[in-house]
């Protein structure tokens, strides 16, 4: 009874989670700002989800498959992440205006520069 | 209370329906799209506790691996692009 | 010795997804893991001997927590920064240096750095790190480095090097 309900709690902080990064995926500025509100809070939220999943159930079928699914997206997630980062930025979407600085462009704008 | 969480899980999913149909470019929509996948693992996480059966995580889990590929895939695809928008 | 890893590596997943004993789940399980070493086995970056080593495996272990900690304390800031009405951000891409030099301690480096307060990788350059900043604090790459990567180094230069 107890772990049934550490697993509700687990669920309804992993849902609110979920909430809050997909209002940050509406009211963040740009590209890059909103994959930080995505990835951490919706893969957390969802990690946290199926961790309840898994404590509700058990060591059982349902609870292990739920435990390796958490364990994937905890490590897919921010893979994905870096490569839409890296690909946004040489598509050529720039930084919202409010930026302090941009390093990246710098740098490989003029290892272009020196490659022509 | 689990009808509860569905609740707000869908409210999530317009969000990132809205942000799917008007974000300025078209990171902005890649990245909804790998924001929806993900919530629908959720959706599957609370399906099977729902119906206590264990073939819902089975979906849960390809669709964790198809959404990763996918989106390495439109990463790699907006990379060689430019933007005129 | 690598593809002996990998067999039981793959195996132990086959039996936890199916989540039975029985031989002929068994025999499948086998037969599916040895036809996926067969087609990218020369993929895995395992070494096992490194793997198996108990200090490694130990600081790992103690790495996780540390980890998870971490990430609950980034989702309570961004969640702070998504509420609030005034979007307190200041966002820029800063670059770091690391010292860790194989490519797997660079890479969980990487995942890290994205799932700690504030910050995304956006790529790797030998070694030099460029990281997505939602609040930048500090005046140059010694700062941010410090800010970024100083509480992880050490633990993951003992796992993996």
């Amino acid at each position: 009874m107890f772990w049934h309900t550490l697993g509700y709690i687990i669920i309804v902080i992993g849902v609110l989670f979920d909430l809050l990064g997909c209002i940050g995926l509406v009211r963040l500025p740009d590209v890059y700002n909103r994959l930080q509100a995505a990835t951490k809070c919706v893969t957390l939220g969802t990690a946290f989800l199926l961790f309840g999943v898994f404590l509700i159930f058990g060591f059982s079928s349902t609870g292990i498959k739920s435990l390796l699914c958490a364990i994937f997206v905890l490590i897919a997630s921010p893979t994905g992440a870096h490569a839409l980062a890296r690909g946004s930025h040489k598509g050529g979407v720039k930084l919202w205006d409010g930026s302090v600085i941009d390093l990246y462009a710098e740098d490989t704008l003029s290892d272009k520069n020196k490659g022509d | 209370m689990i009808m509860w969480m569905i609740y707000i899980l869908l409210f999530s999913s317009f969000l990132c329906l809205y942000r799917i149909a008007l974000g300025p470019t078209a990171p902005d929509r890649a990245v909804s799209i790998d924001i929806l996948g993900t919530l629908i693992i959720g959706f599957c996480a609370l399906a099977a506790l729902t119906f206590k059966r264990d073939f819902y995580l089975n979906i849960a889990i390809s669709w964790a691996l198809l959404s990763y590929i996918g989106s390495i895939a439109l990463a790699k695809f907006l990379e060689n692009r430019s933007f005129d928008e | 010795m690598k593809y002996i890893g990998e067999f039981i590596f793959l195996l132990v997943l086959w039996v936890l997804l199916t989540w039975s004993l029985e031989p002929a789940q068994l025999i499948v399980g086998a037969v599916v893991s040895i036809i996926i070493i067969g087609l990218v086995g020369d993929v895995f970056l395992m070494q096992p001997q490194r793997a198996f080593n108990p200090r490694r495996v130990f600081w790992f272990i103690v790495y996780i927590p540390f980890l998870l900690w971490y990430i609950l304390l980034a989702n309570l800031d961004v969640a702070y920064r998504v509420i609030h009405p005034n979007l307190p951000i200041r966002p820029g891409i800063v670059k770091i240096k690391t010292t860790l030099k194989t490519p797997m301690a660079k890479t969980f480096l990487a995942n890290s750095i994205t799932l700690t307060p504030g910050t995304l990788t956006v790529d790797i350059i030998d070694d030099v790190l460029y990281v997505h900043w939602i609040f930048i604090k500090g005046k140059d790459m010694e700062d941010w480095t410090k800010a970024i990567i100083g509480r992880f180094e050490p633990i993951l230069r003992r796992i993996f090097e």
